[in-house]
């Protein structure tokens, strides 16, 4: 028996592994320090050129060098905000369905396939749209809308197809599968005491959901919410590809836009000639970056204070 | 004194397991009936088949007849919707709606039904609260969450619930259980006052609350009714070996 040395050994060992473990976590917090960091300094010379006017300002010109990126930040909240208008009943509606109405048998494979769809690269949902989703939305839902709703501003003016609309559907679709999923396990932690204290009320099936079901589970559901607008605002991709890339605002949904995103991608092997376009488009990068850290705070500061005000009270 | 509640041969299953064997039992209007044995003896399932609450679970099977006033609730064009209507239900762990407040807690029986006057909800929550105990505690506090209450208080909130519906029959599945003495002898004398209103079925592991509040006893085990009688006689002198066996705890 060599008892002291083995338990020696084990002690070093094991403060070898929580420094190594340690770095790795910590290292994390530094890279997105630095990250931010860099974006920030590299981006020094447009913040000094156009100052605060870079974000209310929306004059994108390389040619002159007179950057602004207002087209760009209306171009990805409104897209955004489009997908979550499409995304989140639906989500809601799936996450529902497979936790409190689906049998077991279809619970599984339907969770798997709908885990499945955020699983496709972005760039196929993006050639889907251009080539499928694009003409049908111009053919068969843009027409309908500005016969009957053409007086909302929403909807008037020429649809080619490539639009605000067709990108915030595409968002919709990227969307859809982290919100429902993350909706469906929030839904399904919610108590059975919950269902039956309802259910023995003579609550039916879909007033069980209501009220006892929906209200308990809404601070999670809000979450799954955020997450859901955190992909997209992030999401350059598939949207890049159908939006029609045109920096400008336009309250018509047929009329094609940009987002922060997409400019980047789009533009930055272009701009070699020019240090203050390249910083024009690091700041924006800048503000992407800042809008969804800004964007995963606010939902956890509002989801922590529900919570709050749930187990508080509990 | 007429039997408000007649189950005949009822028979209930969880998939193959046969949880209940054959049960004929009758509930007296105006008494509070005891069901008590050890666990998994089926006392919990049998009172869940009282208001159509088994087949919630999935997997779950029922047959027989339960007759409340002399019809089926068990008949094919009958909604168990309506049947929980009328047949109130309190659960073992207050589960009060915890988004809710209390005064909506109250009332979210009523506004199921589609109650939407004001005056009549103010006056049948603070009526129900009443009846509950409950209303002196919070009459001042309506507005507070229902779920800020303590754990007594809670269970007397969902009994407000369940009254609030004006059921004639109310369930209680060992709702003390969760709860301190002091809340439960509160509880316990709640349902000897609400006794002269309702018809009265509580499922319970305490013998002794039994004992105190209830006029008839049912011991079951292993999913069959071993003997029901006169609470008094259950205790005192039971007919059955193994009713004995429990009542002085050689097992359970």
């Amino acid at each position: 028996m060599d008892r002291p040395k083995f338990r020696l050994s084990k002690l070093s060992g094991d403060l070898i592994f929580k420094t190594v473990v340690g770095l790795f976590a910590f290292g994390i917090i530094v890279l997105a320090f630095l990250l931010f960091r860099e974006l920030f300094i590299a981006s020094s010379l447009s913040r000094n050129a156009f100052g605060a006017g870079f974000l209310t300002t929306s004059t994108w010109d390389p040619v002159k060098e007179v950057f602004g990126a207002l087209p760009f930040i209306f171009g990805t909240l409104v897209s955004s905000l489009l997908a979550l208008l499409i995304a989140v009943p639906l989500s809601l509606g799936i996450a529902i369905f497979l936790s409190e109405l689906a049998p077991e048998k279809l619970r599984t494979p339907l969770s798997f396939i709908i885990e499945l769809l955020a699983a496709v690269p972005s760039v196929i949902i993006g050639l889907w749209g251009i080539f499928i989703l694009a003409p049908f939305i111009r053919d068969y839902l843009a027409p309908p809308l500005s016969t009957y709703l053409g007086f909302l501003p929403l909807f008037q003016g020429p649809m080619y197809g490539p639009s605000m609309l067709t990108g915030g559907v595409i968002l919709a679709i990227m969307v859809i599968p982290i919100t429902s999923s993350v909706s469906k396990e929030v839904i399904m932690t919610v108590p059975i005491q919950q269902r039956e204290a309802a259910l023995a009320l003579g609550a039916t099936g879909w007033e069980t959901t209501r009220i006892a079901v929906i209200p308990y589970a809404r601070s999670g559901i809000f979450g799954a919410v955020i997450l859901g607008f955190g992909r997209a605002v992030g999401e350059t991709m598939a949207v890049t590809m159908v939006i029609g890339n045109s920096p400008h605002i336009s309250a018509s949904l047929f009329s094609p836009s940009y987002t922060m995103a997409s400019v980047i991608a789009n533009e930055f092997l272009e701009t070699a000639a020019s240090k203050l376009y390249i910083s024009s488009l690091i700041e924006v990068g800048f503000l992407l970056l800042v809008v969804s850290v800004i964007i995963n705070i606010a939902a956890r500061i509002l989801v922590w204070k529900l919570l709050k005000v749930e187990r508080g009270a509990a | 004194m007429q039997n408000k509640i007649t189950v005949e041969t009822l028979n209930a299953w969880f998939g193959t397991n046969h949880a209940l064997k054959n049960i004929n039992l009758s509930f007296q209007e105006n008494r509070i009936t005891a069901i008590i044995g050890p666990s998994g003896c089926g006392k919990s399932t049998f009172i869940r088949c009282l208001n159509r609450m088994h087949e919630v679970v999935r997997g779950a099977k029922v047959s027989g007849k339960v007759l409340v006033d002399g019809k089926d609730i068990y008949e094919r064009d009958i909604d168990p919707v309506d049947i929980r209507r009328c047949i109130g239900m309190v659960f073992q762990k207050p589960n009060p709606f915890p988004t809710m407040s209390i005064y909506d807690n109250v009332a979210a029986g009523l506004k199921l039904n589609g109650m939407k006057d004001k005056k009549i909800l103010d006056k049948t929550v603070e009526e129900s609260l009443k009846k509950a105990a409950l209303w002196d505690e919070v009459k001042n506090d309506l507005n507070k969450s229902g779920v800020s209450l303590s754990g007594g208080q809670q269970q007397r909130l969902c009994i407000a619930r369940a009254l609030a519906v004006e059921p004639e029959i109310i369930l209680f599945d060992e709702p003390c259980s969760a709860l301190d003495p002091i809340s439960t002898s509160r509880i316990e004398d709640l349902m000897i006052e609400l006794k002269e209103k309702y018809t009265i079925v509580i499922v319970t592991h305490n013998m002794q609350q039994a004992a105190r509040v209830s006029d008839y006893t049912a011991f079951f085990l292993y999913g069959e009714l071993i003997e029901f009688g006169e609470t008094n006689q259950i205790f005192k002198k039971p007919k059955e070996k193994s009713t004995e066996d429990y009542i002085v705890g050689r097992f359970g």
